[in-house]
């Protein structure tokens, strides 16, 4: 309990109160359960309300005239610990080593939550700007949350056999691979990136968490699984001119050697200031691009560093509706949203093998070593997958007669991309899938969708049906099977192309 | 053996000759000068600066020819630029964003009331845009005898030999409230100024919202006929959107790469060097052309994306054609005056409105001095005495900031369009003074909204109608291959007896900017011309017959 405070100043203490329950990660409260949380009279909690309204130190959610968190106000992690009238301290959201930095710029107050982390949503009130920076110029995306182990021992290769589809033994120094990881019945845990540091030393980033996993698939071997998420800081410079973003920011990298998939360390800024970092040519948005990873007292120089030598070559900051947007352009499935993995489907009709998942590239099962989940997967080899991962595409004219029918033109732009899933139909037909990722891609100007479909209704150029929102109604528009990625510039595994040149 | 050729490779050419060859046809397009793309067009005029020389934005493009042709494949790349900012006197502005909420504050600070109008205004005008779409998917001629003498009649009593097409839109038409006609009466035939003062009442907000309406016009926002430009502007899309405008990565001469490689992949074969002399006619049909050099090239079918001076003047021998004197009288009297010119500007760095002198979105977007009703009428006046405007209207993109492949890095390119420029001054023909003298009034009045802009200038291209007229082949230098006048539209655009496309000549067809719906970088005039021979080529029996619409 706060001891008693002299007389006079309990307005003042109960107004700071109510300041710091305005959170990024927390940003709006309704009046009744402000009251009831700091145990006000509703008219009381107006009044101080207000006041902090009238002095700008909060606002009004536009729709709901619920009280609203404002950028740059002081909020609970600046102004101290926090605590509820039941004592308990709440868990404060994370903030990436970036923060300081993408608050300063995040004028529409968007934020969203990613594995607890306060991310930015949109920098700019509509991410048109930030998705076309990415195509067009270079982006700027802080993907921190990621978690990251370090896979450190004698026989960390061969914990990564065992764990992963991928075939480590023929994985070198200065290569990251991207693969999957299933459990003993060949279903899917997750897919993501393994950085090999050295002969004994990996990093492994993912969606998810899975240090238990790994130790306990490496239980008895020589090798040690530390969670370094907190630890390592990640910015991804992604588009046509980021090689020269790059170049201009960092030393000890030779860019233009640098394959797809490779992996450098080197220095980003200059002077005092500079930062060493492992560069990646990797990203999420299927364009030229790279990562750096730093470790967290480096951050705030690499975002300067990049920024800095983004301001000739058209860099934005990007938030992660732009980021959605570019890669279902880039065909990239996201774990929870195109495929659920095994380790939380609660019924085993939503599991999937990573062929299912459009991921079968990575299972190697011509590899030496044995690995979890290989004998599941021999024999879905043997039958074949029963799911398929496609690319569907709807045409313009499409989406014009879907459209006329109500007298409009097609309503597609200017929406991010849509997780919520829909049916997916033999044509005038049975449910065949679900259509788990899609928009309308404004630089190929059609409509795109990454969808789960029977495996025999999965060959390209087979017509479909997707359900499509016109005006109140839903309608069936005739879809069509496509190659993923539906966009991939040969700048994206171009080596030495000269920087900014498009395609 | 050529089964077409096409007179002129602007985007228009291009693209009616694309839709020919995706036909199959063996289609030659023959330009006169050294480059394709006419008034799409870019340059590297200054070292390490490349940019579109003539038009600048992208809008009217038709959805049909985009993914008819499969332009995406072929290289179309629209950057959008979503805001419009105009600078006013004192450092203050009006800015209006993507976001309807934030525009509305920005106006709201001008006047309440007209913040709130706006948003009426917006939905009325696209429900007008949405007019003149339903109007261009019907060939004229038909449309002509669907409407042209059965306003009144109900849709039930349609001649059946119109096609369902046409009875739709015919329908559509009867069917139309009738404040919404009184709407398209209105825009057809008053001022911008009056037309939004039915709405408005900031002066500042009307300036920036006339700007539509008298570009590439010879016409002040208080002429009569003014509001019709504007209309013309709303039929403009991105994707389905009405009002929106695209910056194409490369400029606009990327645009006319882009249909060229489209033609160029169904077989279409594109000659520069190739100036058109005259069709040649054949026992009343077309039969070819002769080129300047003397040369023949035969084909049954021609088309010409020229202006009606050259379409249907130079290169028509009027004894080939029944009505011949009078169709080349009127196309002389085509009016098709320039009164637009072009500074570009090569700068060393980001100008600094004084509004908003920090780099931000604002830059990505179009940038108009109109600060106010009268500003832009006096700017009219000086023209309409013979003089270029000492204080010009000016409509600005900096490309740069759009496509960062513009300009070298750190550099940028500022785009302006500029009013008045007539083509004819009263002091005597433009010369480099002359030129220089209008480039230094347009940097003058820059300079009063963005201070030491002037010491930012490393190269500056100034271009008047005479140059438009030289280098694109456009005469009279009018950015529209003539003026959006309601005596130059629908069907007296490009003549009465061609407002189908087809011209007297049997064989021979119009397929330009100054044909119906023509006007901007759209290329729906060339796509229903092509479409229009072709649907003569499978009916031969009717392709004799001339326009729909009756010679005067």
């Amino acid at each position: 309990m706060p001891r008693r405070a002299p007389q006079g100043t309990q307005a003042v203490q109960r107004a700071l109160a109510l300041l710091r329950s305005f959170t990024p990660g927390v940003p709006e409260h309704r009046l009744s359960e402000l009251a009831a949380t700091h145990g006000l009279h509703p008219s009381t909690a107006h009044r101080l309300l207000g006041v902090l309204e009238a002095e700008g130190l909060i606002g009004r959610s536009p729709d709901s005239q619920a009280y609203r968190w404002v950028p740059g106000a002081p909020c609970a992690g600046d102004a101290g610990p926090l605590t509820r009238h039941n004592g308990l301290r709440p868990l404060e959201p994370l903030r990436t080593p970036f923060h300081r930095r993408t608050a300063a710029l995040c004028e529409s107050g968007a934020w969203r939550d990613w594995s607890g982390y306060t991310c930015v949503e949109t920098y700019e009130p509509t991410p048109e700007r930030e998705y076309w920076a990415v195509r067009n110029a270079v982006g700027l995306i802080d993907v921190s949350p990621l978690f990251k182990y370090e896979i450190a021992g004698p026989e960390a290769e061969r914990l990564l056999d065992r764990v992963m589809t991928r075939d480590f033994s023929k994985s070198r120094t200065g290569r990251v691979v991207y693969t999957s990881w299933c459990n003993e019945e060949g279903h899917l845990l997750q897919d993501g990136n393994v950085q090999r540091l050295s002969r004994e030393r990996f990093l492994v980033s993912a969606a998810e968490p899975c240090l238990r996993w790994f130790e306990d698939c490496g239980w008895g071997m020589d090798v040690e699984v530390r969670d370094v998420s907190k630890e390592i800081g990640v910015l991804a410079l992604q588009g046509p001119r980021a090689r020269a973003v790059a170049e201009a920011a960092t030393t000890g990298v030779d860019f233009g050697a640098m394959r797809y998939f490779d992996l450098a360390t080197g220095k980003v800024g200059s002077g005092a200031g500079d930062a060493p970092a492992t560069v990646t040519r990797t990203g999420y948005t299927g364009d030229l691009g790279y990562e750096f990873w730093v470790a967290v007292e480096h951050a705030e120089a690499l975002w300067d560093a990049l920024v800095e030598a983004g301001q000739d070559h058209g860099l934005l900051p990007a938030g992660l509706l732009a980021l959605d947007m570019v890669r279902v352009e880039a065909g990239l499935v996201l774990i929870d949203v195109d495929y659920v993995s095994a380790s939380h489907a609660e019924i085993e009709a939503l599991k999937v093998t990573p062929a299912e998942a459009g991921l079968g590239f990575t299972v190697k099962l011509d590899k030496q070593a044995d690995f979890v989940g290989r004998h599941a997967l021999e024999l879905e080899r043997d039958r074949g997958p029963a799911w398929a991962m496609v690319g569907l595409e709807v045409g313009w004219f499409e989406l014009e007669r879907l459209w006329s029918e109500i007298d409009l033109r097609p309503q597609v732009v200017g929406q991010p991309a849509s997780r919520e899933p829909t049916p997916v139909f033999a044509p005038g037909g049975w449910q065949v899938g679900q259509c788990t990722s899609r928009f309308f891609s404004p630089l190929l100007k059609k409509y795109i969708g990454l969808a789960t479909v029977h495996a025999d209704v999965a060959a390209l150029g087979t017509e479909l049906d997707v359900e499509v929102a016109v005006g109140y109604g839903r309608r069936r528009a005739r879809a069509r099977v496509v190659r993923r990625p539906f966009f991939n510039p040969p700048r994206k595994t171009a080596v030495d192309a000269p920087p900014g040149v498009a395609e | 053996m050529t089964d077409a050729i096409v007179v002129g490779a602007g985007h228009n050419g291009l693209v009616a000759a694309a839709y020919l060859a995706r036909a199959g046809l063996d289609v030659v397009v023959l330009e006169s000068s050294a480059e394709i793309g006419g008034a799409t067009r870019s340059e590297e005029a200054f070292p390490g600066f490349r940019f579109s020389v003539f038009s600048y934005l992208v809008s009217l493009l038709r959805p049909e020819v985009i993914h008819e042709l499969d332009l995406v494949r072929h290289g179309l790349f629209l950057v959008p630029t979503a805001s419009t900012l105009n600078p006013l006197p004192g450092g203050d502005c009006l800015f209006r964003e993507a976001d309807p909420q934030r525009t509305y504050r920005h106006i709201a600070r001008h006047s309440r009331r007209d913040a709130e109008a706006l948003f009426e205004y917006k939905l009325e005008m696209r429900r007008m845009g949405h007019l003149m779409y339903r109007l261009q998917r019907a060939a004229p001629d038909e449309l002509a005898a669907a409407i042209g003498d059965r306003v009144g009649e109900s849709a039930e009593h349609l001649d059946v030999e119109v096609s369902a097409e046409v009875a739709d839109i015919a329908r559509y038409f009867l069917d139309l409230p009738a404040a919404r006609l009184r709407l398209f009466a209105q825009m057809l035939t008053m001022s911008s100024a009056d037309f939004l003062g039915q709405w408005f009442e900031s002066d500042v907000l009307k300036a920036a919202l006339s700007s539509s309406s008298i570009i590439g016009s010879m016409l002040s926002p208080r002429t009569p006929g003014s509001a019709y430009v504007l209309l013309h502007h709303y039929m403009g899309e991105v994707d389905g959107v009405y009002r929106e405008w695209g910056f194409q990565k490369g400029g606009t001469g990327a645009v006319a790469a882009t249909i060229a490689r489209a033609a160029q992949s169904h077989g279409a074969e594109i000659r520069t060097h190739s100036p058109v002399a005259r069709v040649l006619a054949s026992d009343g049909r077309a039969a070819g052309v002769v080129l300047a050099n003397g040369d023949e090239l035969h084909a049954g079918v021609v088309l010409s994306s020229a202006a009606p001076q050259i379409s249907l003047g130079r290169l028509l021998d009027p004894e080939d054609v029944p009505g011949g004197a009078g169709l080349v009288e009127r196309a002389a009297r085509w009016q098709s005056g320039g009164c637009a010119g072009k500074v570009n500007l090569a700068i060393s760095g980001l100008p600094r409105f004084e509004c908003m002198p920090e780099p931000g979105p604002h830059l990505s977007g179009g940038i108009t001095i109109a600060p106010g009703l009268d500003y832009v009428d006096r700017a009219y006046d000086d023209a309409k005495y013979g003089g270029y405007s000492e204080r010009p209207f000016i409509d600005m993109i900096i490309p740069s900031v759009l496509d960062p492949d513009m300009a070298p890095p750190g550099k940028h390119v500022l785009s302006c369009f500029v009013q008045y420029a007539p083509y004819e001054l009263a002091a005597g023909p433009w010369d480099d003074g002359q030129r220089e003298a209008f480039g230094d009034a347009v940097v003058r009045t820059l300079a009063e909204y963005a201070p030491g802009i002037e010491d930012q200038i490393l190269h500056r291209q100034v271009l008047v109608p005479p140059d438009i007229e030289a280098i694109a082949g456009i005469p009279g230098g009018n950015i529209f291959h003539g003026e959006l006048r309601l005596s130059q539209l629908f069907l007296l655009r490009p003549d009465p007896a061609a407002a189908s496309f087809r011209t007297p000549l049997p064989g021979y067809y119009v397929c330009g900017s100054s044909t119906q719906f023509g006007g901007g970088i759209s290329g729906g005039p060339a796509r229903l011309a092509a479409l229009r021979v072709l649907d003569d080529l499978r009916r031969p029996e009717t392709a004799g017959s001339g326009g729909g619409a009756e010679t005067p």
